[in-house]
């Protein structure tokens, strides 16, 4: 027989007042499994808890109901006292006559009253069925998958490996570095993006926790957190590494001239390459879809010209499985096809570049040596013309939001542009300008000053052509007039959009994306690097528009969960999960397409005892299952049940008033 | 089936059964079945902003809308309530990423289910109530509990009546 004790809570004033609680006392007394049923002023404080422990021993309790404020508040309160009065502390049912009852039926105390007591009644009805539940433990693999080596990857792989776990971080390119390789110097400081990137990159290529495999993608991720198994593409490179001592006569000799990403095909890389100086790994592959020797059996004087024989043109895909307990997503961002702006003349007019364009030529390593150069005749622009938000904020032709970073490096290429022609003038269009950021408005500020730009708020709606020079017209909002400015470059800020696979590799992944292909966060305010999917996080770029100083905080944010997930060697689990009862079930299998998490397989069981035949039944992983119970409520057979919320719980709480 | 609201000298008469008639002063029992992540946390809201609503609304908590059987409801009207609301969270903002989008599809069948055996289509109802809408939480009980009073007492097919 159940010997339940209630509870029942003052909360000050904010329940005794408006509920009569001697009264509540005396209807639960009349319910014929309570046992025991006592009012405090406050139950959630230290003499509070007391009584329920006292009582639990001294009443030999088998269920305890406290009628207080919501279970949302202090169910785990309450549930330590249990477990400290050594109940198992499932055993607690909270009825919510607070937030529920007091506090919404202030002018009506018998209501409240009524309410009160029914509330009551059906939490000592539901407490009657609760199980003993123990929190379950998973063991865990400690190994972190980092996706992407920009220097979102790059950073929560240094910070993951520093805590001595290993890492396996793996680059869809033949090098680390991601974007941040292709800046010149960056805002808001202007130090030099290649000197404070390529240190970071060496010390992942030396890091002794650090497995980095360049050319490779995710193909596949079973399991769940704690214990995934992912299976890794490595794409045939053709080339030995172990032999590779890059040396670089390969690429210098290989005949086959191809369109260099890096430099965002303003000059020729060779089929056989690597993407920068200062790649890592610095070893060259050979590009598949170029290479004559590969396509047609025709040339191999890159086999013939190494002198280590690391050439290797049988080489093939290779798939490598590792297993891992977290993975941290850093795929970065594309930039967006300016195309549609039709007006603008892209596509015909060579003088328009996009900002990165730009930002390749200003570099000291670009193809132009540091210089921007018109594409048209290559001669050095004097009048350039800045225009932003090219895609963002256009619900139109591109996408509704700020791609939150073009303010910014414009700002920074008005000065690069000042630094390295003098006797140039930037003329920047802009919406706005967003520079929230530390030390950012006096960046942009302090540009406008030292390169006298003239900084014009409207939007460009016609670029033409007029000799060698392009005419932009556009609006100045601030004189209210229509202005024409001549231009020998025109630089566009392209929106920052999410990378292409993102979806393809959201899914693969079993995480959630947004409408623009951005990963998309547990929770946009409290869990912004985890997904929904536990044991998987984000950093950079694939999550939203972002700088660098902010790429990097997440990245190391990420790297703390991944730490804080690793510091056990179990995880600890909420026990509240579905089960199935295979006994009951009956193979129809609805449950794995309702589940959310796919945390539901097939198994086979034999018919009967010691049967030889057998039968399909679901089966629940319990590191999955995050316990929403769509599969219970599928269940046609009553074969699931979820802890903490099973049927005969809630079935007795219906009947119970 | 008449869907015809009756009123006869102040007392109310259940719109299923119109030989069943309660007193004016007749109070429905309403079973109010919430998510735990954002229905039930936008009615602890409400209790927080001090919002009041009609007491005739008794609540359970699930984990998500989709954990509600179809059982949970034709229990409730079966025993103790006139009347039973489920709400969820809005579409797209689930805690358990798609559990609400199940749970719509079922509640649908299942209002047609009731209806075809004859209950008035209002006795079952659905709302999708965030975390953040207290007010709208209030609201929502007060449209539910004016409603069911106004179908007055439900006696079709309960227990006591299919001795
Ligand atoms: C013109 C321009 C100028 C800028 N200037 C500045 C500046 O001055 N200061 C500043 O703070 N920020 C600047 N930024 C922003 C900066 O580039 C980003 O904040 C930063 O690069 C984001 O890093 P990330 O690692 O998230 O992404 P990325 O740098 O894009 O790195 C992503 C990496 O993941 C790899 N990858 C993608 N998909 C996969 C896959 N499926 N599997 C494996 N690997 C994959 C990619 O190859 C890449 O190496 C500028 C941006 C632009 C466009
Ligand atoms: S075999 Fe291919 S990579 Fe090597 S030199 Fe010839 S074209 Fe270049
Ligand atoms: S309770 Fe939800 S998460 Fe767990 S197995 Fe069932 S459907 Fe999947």
């Amino acid at each position: 027989m159940a010997r339940v004790g209630v509870f029942v809570c003052f909360c000050g004033a904010n329940i005794a007042d408006f509920v009569d609680v001697p009264k509540v006392i005396e209807e639960t007394k009349k319910i014929r499994e309570v046992k025991y049923a006592i009012e405090y002023k406050y139950m959630c404080s230290d003499p509070g808890q007391q009584m329920i422990r006292d009582a639990i021993v001294q009443q030999k309790l088998t269920s305890v109901v406290v009628a207080a404020c919501s279970p949302r508040m202090h169910e785990k309160t309450f549930r330590k006292a249990l477990s400290d009065a050594g109940m198992n502390p499932y055993l607690l049912e909270v009825a919510n006559i607070r937030e529920h009852s007091s506090w919404v039926h202030q002018k009506d105390k018998k209501a409240a009253t009524d309410k009160a007591a029914d509330l009551i009644r059906m939490a000592v009805a539901k407490s009657i069925a609760n199980e003993q539940l123990h929190e379950i433990s998973v063991p865990v693999t400690k190994r972190a998958l980092v996706i992407g080596g920009g220097i979102a990857g790059i950073q929560a792989a240094l910070d993951i490996a520093d805590a001595r776990i290993p890492v396996t971080l793996i680059e869809k390119s033949p090098s680390i570095g991601g974007r941040m390789a292709q800046l010149d110097e960056t805002f808001p400081t202007l130090d030099c993006s290649q000197c404070i990137l390529t240190p970071k990159m060496v010390d992942v290529a030396s890091h002794p926790y650090i497995e980095l495999i360049p050319y490779s993608e995710v193909i596949e991720l079973t399991g769940y957190v704690g214990n995934y198994k992912a299976k890794i593409r490595k794409k045939a490179s053709y080339v030995n590494f172990s032999n590779c001592t890059g040396c670089g006569a390969c690429w210098l000799k290989c005949p086959v001239k191809v369109p260099n990403e890096y430099n965002m095909n303003i000059d020729k890389r060779k089929a056989i390459y690597t993407p920068f100086p200062q790649a890592v790994p610095n070893k060259p592959v050979i590009d598949a879809e170029h290479c004559t020797m590969l396509l047609k059996g025709k040339c191999g004087i890159c086999a013939k010209v190494c002198e280590k024989g690391a050439i290797d043109f049988k080489m093939q895909d290779e798939v490598i499985e590792r297993e891992i307990g977290a993975v941290v997503i850093a795929t970065g961002y594309d930039l967006w096809d300016p195309k549609p702006y039709e007006e603008y003349g892209v596509g015909r007019f060579k003088d328009i570049i996009t900002s990165l364009e730009f930002e390749r030529m200003v570099s000291a390593n670009g193809p132009s040596g540091g210089l921007p150069l018109r594409p048209s005749d290559g001669k050095v622009p004097k009048n350039v013309v800045f225009i932003k938000c090219i895609g963002s904020r256009d619900e139109s032709k591109g996408i509704e939001y700020c791609s939150k970073i073009c303010c910014m490096y414009t700002a920074k290429h008005v000065v690069l542009l000042h630094h390295k022609v003098h006797d140039s003038h930037a003329y920047v269009f802009y919406m706005d300008i967003r520079a929230a950021g530390k030390g950012y408005e006096e960046f942009v500020k302090k540009a406008q000053v030292d390169t006298a730009a003239t900084y014009l708020r409207g939007r460009v709606s016609k670029i033409y052509k007029k000799g060698d020079k392009l005419m932009v017209r556009g609006e100045d909002a601030q004189i209210g007039q229509v202005v024409e400015v001549e231009a020998d470059l025109v630089v566009l800020a392209t929106a920052i959009t999410a990378p292409k696979d993102n979806p393809a590799l959201a899914r693969l992944l079993g995480v959630s994306y947004d409408k623009y292909g951005f990963m998309s966060e547990a929770h946009p305010k409290l869990r912004p690097v985890e997904t929904a999917k536990a044991g998987i996080f984000l950093a950079g770029c694939t999550q939203a528009p972002k700088d660098i100083p902010d790429t990097v905080a997440q990245a190391s944010a990420c790297a703390a969960k991944v730490c804080g997930l690793f510091a056990g060697d179990t995880m600890k689990k909420d026990p509240m999960i579905s089960k199935v009862n295979t006994e009951f079930c009956s193979g129809c299998l609805n449950c794995i397409q309702v589940c959310p998490y796919q945390a539901i397989v097939e198994e086979e069981i034999p018919m009967g005892h010691g049967s030889k035949e057998m039968r399909t039944v679901s089966k629940i992983n319990e590191g999955v299952c995050q316990g929403c119970g769509s599969c219970v409520a599928i269940c046609r057979s009553m074969a699931i049940s979820l802890a903490g919320f099973t049927d005969p719980q809630i079935i007795n709480e219906i009947v119970a008033i | 089936m008449e869907t015809q609201i009756k009123e006869t000298q102040g007392n109310v008469v259940s719109i299923e059964n119109p030989g069943i008639v309660a007193p004016a002063n007749w109070q429905p029992v309403i079973m109010g079945i919430l998510c735990n992540w954002c229905s039930y946390a936008g009615s602890d809201l409400t209790g927080t902003s001090r919002t009041q609503y009609p007491p005739n609304i008794r609540i359970i908590r699930v984990p998500c809308s989709s954990r509600v059987d179809p059982w949970f409801i034709i229990k409730s009207l079966q025993t103790t309530a006139d009347g039973v609301l489920v709400s969820g969270c809005h579409p797209g903002d689930c805690h358990y990423i798609a559990g609400n989008y199940y749970a719509r599809r079922r509640f649908l069948v299942i209002k047609k289910l009731l209806n075809f055996v004859g209950y008035h289509e209002n006795r079952v109802q659905f709302s999708w109530v965030s975390a953040a809408e207290g007010p709208k939480f209030a609201k929502v009980v007060q449209k539910v509990t004016d409603d069911i009073k106004k179908l007055g007492p439900l006696h079709k097919y309960k227990k006591e009546n299919l001795k």
